[in-house]
């Protein structure tokens, strides 16, 4: 059923096209319904393939579909072709469940929304674009998704572009992600320069025994594309202020699928990070590692529960990139695949109570909310269980792998990896508890400023706490996909070991250590849960000895890059413009004013007229070409 | 006298460039009570124009690299000079260009006043253009490369907005300025042909490129002579300070036609001449062009970044894509001379597009500041929607036609010239900027002051955009049609280049390939327990 791959972007585009043409007339719920329907298309489609890859030996599982010949220029030939393996199914199953779910969400929170169906034109749009960048059997389709991606997400955080904010972010997250797609593009010409191909099959053929410094640069390359898209740093930029899209979006763009494409083009990858010097990967792990500490700690001071959110989500993918970086390419998937569920889950939820409070975003004026909103309140505690840690919950399970993974290649990461997962406990309990528990502040003030009308919180409809119910099961359970007890319950380990090409680094680890490691990070969990508990249940501190200024504003980072473009950047391009008026400009001007002065000293020639400049120049080119031929000889 | 050869059933590329000609004239010729028939008048022939260059595109054979349609007359006997025409890979596209951006820009928007001379003139250089790309006679080449002139000239001197004599003159002056210039390097080149071969005077385009008979030295001083002509035209930086005041002051279709085809003059003629009449010069010389290409695709897009004019700023966005352009052209390899050519079309569609949008929205609004716009998209979501799409083919999108060109020029860049190449892809990450920027305040936002209503496209608008917005989307994504009938050509010339010049081999990629999935030996590694 292999074959079936290529409908997996078709339903989406397909969905695209006819809500194109009759989105509008459709009107709620309909267009809405329909994007949902060809998303469940593209997951039935997608369990098709994944069924019939099943049925192939181990070794047997690519099956590569070309459509038609793309670019074709001298020896560059790209073509619109699919790869279906272990990887690129794994990443469409999820991909297409969760967005399932999401899309269902979006019908209930896009209710009465003008643009209710040009929002899901977006949304299977991106979709689209999404498939085709993990389904690509060549670097260039790959790209054509990752910049789609990029486009959709654009279109869908610029969504309601009226306030100027939104529209700022959506620019922002495309220029930002721009740079990192200057790498990528690099990357692909090196790529061809090296290979002679940028088909994913033909490059990993040739990559055995390839130059050490042309693999290097090429990882290199890639992760500066990658930290574009999966927002690390110093790229990160975009992420928190995506948030300003709708809350659907948040959980689909930017939190489950398109942020992790850069962990997935890494993974891809996986032959030629093989053949770099070993600085590489590890670039790659401490890179990670930086972001998923300095998020996290930026996470511990937000007030907007959508940007605790969008922290936790840097933070996460910065684990991610550790796991690439420590060859643990399994560890990374798998917590993706769990990432996917509970973030979701936790913005779907967090989308909830905003859609329940008409639109506060602000947890200082939350509180007490689990009474009101019962199903929003136990499926997101779940989601919170799950990313803080608490075992038997999906989170603890991947996290657990990569915390063994970072610590088999340097205990230091690990050591400092842990403190990251502490601080992820934290926040999210915080939040939790800022949230649905503790005194009801639905009315506070803050900065002197009262809410603009009174709230009357509510639970939301059907169609938004049924995914909430789907995800949250899947939350917990999640951790099934790959138990580390025996080799058989590591399914997922041997479902990607095919695409891994014998690249994932094996944990040599005594059991007693993995025990060991397995308790510890329980207890870290634990810790961030109990000081949160006492901080914010108890109130047994000051909340504001944790929650620094300095934190809040995200250690400054963002304002000085911001000053940076707003003062000397803005200044420089200023400067070339003036440079381009004054000078260049002014050099042409100059000589025509010359030229004219010089005229008017020989006032019968000045005539003013463009016929007598012209002879003029005739004139002078014949004096030219006589000189010119008087001159040359053969 | 009589036809040397005929290869087409008819003369069909005579007919090509006499049409919008003979429509010239009789649009010219209208009495004056019958003024209302100029625009339709022109249309038409410039329609038969288009619909003949669309029958050329059919009946091009895809595999043959030369000449076809070729036409050829004797016209002044003793100085050499001949009408001679064809059309290959190379020229295809632009001719296809020609022919269909002249009537969509005709019916798009109305002069205003003097509509009889405004149609004329544009036939004129509709004829004028299509000579230009057919001609294989370097007289005629440039015969036509300055009649072109005079009708830009009065288009903008006359219809165009604001500061539009200065614009004018200094357009005409500045492009003469060059094309003297080349009319020495033509004289010589033809002279010193003569006198090396010992034989007649021709102007004969092949002849004199396959024969190669002037000394190297001198051979460099000529092409520099055509290659500064061709830069004022392209514009390449620093040569390009006429392009921005030209491009917004000129009426909207005198907008479309500069950018969409009179820019291509540049970069087609140093691939029709420059490379081809003086392979080993073209390399010499090649350093400094890609250098100054760079330069150009940076450059434009800074100073494009800072316009409050809507439309200065797409003008300085054709700088930096024309900068592509120049750098595929100087990579000397097939990926990049095809993506220059590839983009060379892309262009024209985008920023011609681009161009109509900016035109339709002064219409509107009588501003082009960027500062006094805002909000638009709330009251004309579908004139949006089409100027995102524009917006998002301009900047490179994978999928839109953009990307083509420019990620072809990029990659036969690279494989030419590495740095050069990682350097101008920082031009990806400023295209992105300037026009997402200049999108988000006019049309995000909330609507404000004066300009807060646009009217939404009507339905002629409507039928014009629509070709453009189908061949943004067919050619970003099914490209192979288009790039399968240029290649051939462009083989052609990098072989000729490789054989005239001794040392030089096409840059060109290692040839690893791979045999797919099938070869890869993966490492077996025991499962811990099964």
């Amino acid at each position: 059923m292999e074959e079936l791959v290529w409908l997996i972007p078709a339903l989406p585009l397909l969905g695209f096209a006819l809500l194109v043409v009759g989105g509008r007339r459709l009107g709620e719920p309909h267009a809405g319904l329909l994007a949902t329907a060809m998303m469940a298309g593209s997951f039935a489609a997608s369990v098709a393939v994944f069924i019939g890859l099943l049925g192939r030996d181990a070794e047997n599982r690519f099956y590569e579909l070309t459509l038609f010949e793309w670019i074709p220029a001298g020896d560059f030939s790209v073509d619109v072709g699919f790869l279906a393996d272990p990887l690129s199914v794994t990443m469409t199953l999820f991909i297409t469940g969760v967005g399932t779910l999401i899309h269902l969400f979006a019908v209930g929170y896009m209710h009465g929304d003008p643009k209710f169906s040009k929002f899901f034109v977006y949304l299977n749009l991106f979709a689209f674009s999404m498939l085709m960048l993990v389904l690509g059997d060549n670097l260039l389709i790959t790209f054509l998704g990752w910049e789609g991606v990029g486009a959709c997400s654009y279109l869908l955080i610029s969504f309601w572009f009226d306030e100027e904010a939104n529209a700022t972010a959506g620019k922002k997250a495309f220029v930002t992600n721009r740079v990192g797609d200057w790498g990528f593009m690099v990357a692909i010409f090196l790529a061809f320069f090296t290979f002679g191909s940028i088909n994913y099959g033909d490059m990993f053929s040739g990559a055995n025994g390839m130059a050490a410094s042309t693999a290097t640069a090429i990882t290199v390359l890639l992760l500066v594309g990658a930290a574009g898209k999966s927002a690390q740093f110093p790229l990160y930029l975009w992420l928190p202020d995506a948030m300003a899209g709708p809350t659907p979006v948040s959980a689909f763009i930017h939190a489950a699928t398109m942020v992790t494409s850069g962990v997935y083009l890494l993974t891809r990858m996986n032959p030629i990070i093989a053949e770099a010097s070993s600085w590489a990967p590890n670039l790659i792990a401490w890179v990670g590692l930086f972001t998923a500490l300095f998020a996290a700690s930026i996470a511990v001071a937000q007030n907007d529960i959508k940007k605790v959110l969008a922290y936790s989500t840097v933070s996460q993918l910065g684990f991610m990139f550790v796991a690439v970086g420590s060859g643990v390419y399994v560890a990374a998937i798998f917590h993706m695949i769990t990432h996917a569920f509970f973030k979701a889950l936790l913005f779907l939820g967090a989308g909830s109570v905003i859609h329940g409070m008409h639109h506060e975003q602000d947890m200082r004026r939350y509180g007490g909310l689990a009474k009101v909103m019962p199903i929003t309140a136990a499926t997101m505690v779940l989601g919170w269980l799950a990313i803080a840690g608490v075992p038997p919950f999906s989170g603890f399970w991947s996290k657990d792998e990569i915390l063994l993974g970072a610590y088999q290649d340097n205990p230091t990461m690990w050591a400092l990896l842990l403190v990251a997962a502490i601080l992820t406990a934290f926040y999210m309990s915080r939040a939790i508890f800022l949230t649905f528990f503790g005194a009801r502040r639905w009315d506070a003030e803050i900065d002197g400023e009262a809410p603009d009308h009174p709230v009357q919180p509510h639970e939301s409809p059907i169609t938004m706490w049924l995914p909430l119910v789907a995800l949250a099961g899947l939350g917990v359970v999640g951790g099934v996909l790959n138990l580390p007890f025996t080799g058989s319950t590591k399914r997922l380990e041997h479902w990607l070991e095919p695409s891994l090409f014998g690249n994932e680094q094996l944990i040599t680890e005594t059991t007693a250590t993995k025990w060991v490691l397995a308790i510890v990070a329980i207890v870290a969990g634990a810790v961030g849960i109990v000081v949160a508990f006492v901080v914010y249940v108890k109130k047994r501190v000051d909340a504001s000895t944790i929650e620094q200024p300095i934190l809040a504003e995200g250690w400054g980072y963002d304002l000085a890059v911001s000053d940076f473009m707003g003062g000397p950047g803005r200044k420089g391009f200023e400067g070339v413009t003036w440079f381009d008026r004054r000078i260049i400009d002014g050099a042409v001007n100059g000589a025509a004013g010359l030229v004219r002065s010089g005229g008017s000293l020989l006032g019968r020639l000045q005539t003013g007229y463009v016929r007598s400049s012209a002879a003029g120049i005739g004139l002078g080119a014949v004096a030219l070409l006589v000189y010119f031929l008087s001159r040359t000889t053969l | 006298m009589t036809p040397v050869v005929a290869e087409a059933s008819f003369a069909v590329i005579p007919a090509l460039v006499l049409v919008p000609l003979v429509g010239a004239v009789v649009v010219a010729l209208l009495p004056r009570a019958m003024a209302m028939l100029a625009k339709p008048l022109a249309v038409m022939f410039s329609s038969t124009a288009a619909a003949i260059t669309v029958w050329i595109l059919v009946e091009f054979d895809k595999a043959d690299p030369g000449m076809q349609f070729v036409s050829s007359q004797s016209w002044i006997d003793a100085l050499g000079i001949s009408w001679s025409a064809g059309i290959d890979g190379i020229s295809l596209f632009l001719v296809v260009l020609t022919g269909v951006l002249f009537p969509l820009a005709m019916v798009a928007v109305d002069p205003g006043h003097d509509h009889k001379a405004y149609y004329a003139w544009l036939l004129v250089l509709q004829g004028g253009c299509l000579g230009v790309f057919v001609a294989l006679d370097l007289f005629m080449f440039f015969v036509f490369f300055e009649i072109v002139l005079v009708p830009m000239y009065f288009l903008i001197g006359k219809w165009g907005h604001g500061a539009r004599e200065y614009a004018a003159t200094k357009f005409f002056l500045y492009t003469m300025l060059g094309s003297a210039l080349m009319l020495v390097g033509i004289i010589a080149l033809v002279a010193l042909h003569a006198r090396a071969t010992g034989g007649d005077i021709t102007f004969d385009l092949v002849e004199l490129a396959e024969t190669q008979a002037v000394a190297t030295n001198t051979a460099r001083w000529i092409f520099v002579s055509f290659a500064v002509a061709f830069a004022v035209k392209v514009p390449i930086f620093p040569l390009h300070t006429w392009l921005p005041d030209a491009h917004t002051e000129a009426p909207t279709a005198g907008s479309v036609i500069l950018a969409g085809v009179m820019l291509k003059l540049g970069t087609y003629g140093f691939l029709r001449l420059g490379l081809y009449l003086f392979p080993e010069a073209a390399v010499w010389a090649a350093p400094v062009m890609i250098t100054l290409g760079v330069i150009g695709i940076i450059y434009g897009a800074i100073v494009a970044t800072m316009q409050k004019d809507l439309k200065r700023l797409v003008a300085y966005s054709s700088v930096a894509h024309l900068g592509f352009i120049v750098l595929g052209t100087f990579a000397l390899n097939t990926e990049g001379i095809e993506g220059g050519v590839a983009q060379m079309i892309n262009h024209g569609i985008s920023t011609g597009a681009l161009f109509l949008l900016v035109g339709w929205m002064y219409e509107r609004l009588h501003t082009r500041q960027i500062a006094e716009m805002g909000g638009l998209q709330q009251s004309a979501p579908i004139f949006a929607g089409v100027f995102t799409v524009v917006m998002l083919s301009s900047i490179g999108l994978p999928g839109l036609n953009g990307f083509v060109g420019e990620f072809l020029t990029l990659l036969g860049a690279f494989n030419a010239h590495r740095w050069w190449a990682v350097v101008a892809a920082t031009g990806v990450i400023l295209a992105a900027l300037y026009l997402l920027w200049a999108y988000q305040r006019a049309f995000h936002g909330r609507p404000r002051g004066d300009h807060a209503e646009m009217t939404e496209l009507g339905m002629v608008e409507s039928l014009v955009i629509i070709p453009f917005l189908v061949a943004i989307v067919f050619l970003g994504v099914y490209p192979k049609p288009m790039l399968e009938r240029i290649e051939p050509a462009v083989d052609s010339l990098v072989a000729h280049i490789e054989t005239h010049v001794p040392d030089f081999a096409e840059p060109v990629a290692n040839q690893g390939g791979g045999g797919g999935f099938d070869d890869i030996e993966v490492e077996e590694h025991e499962g811990e327990a099964e």
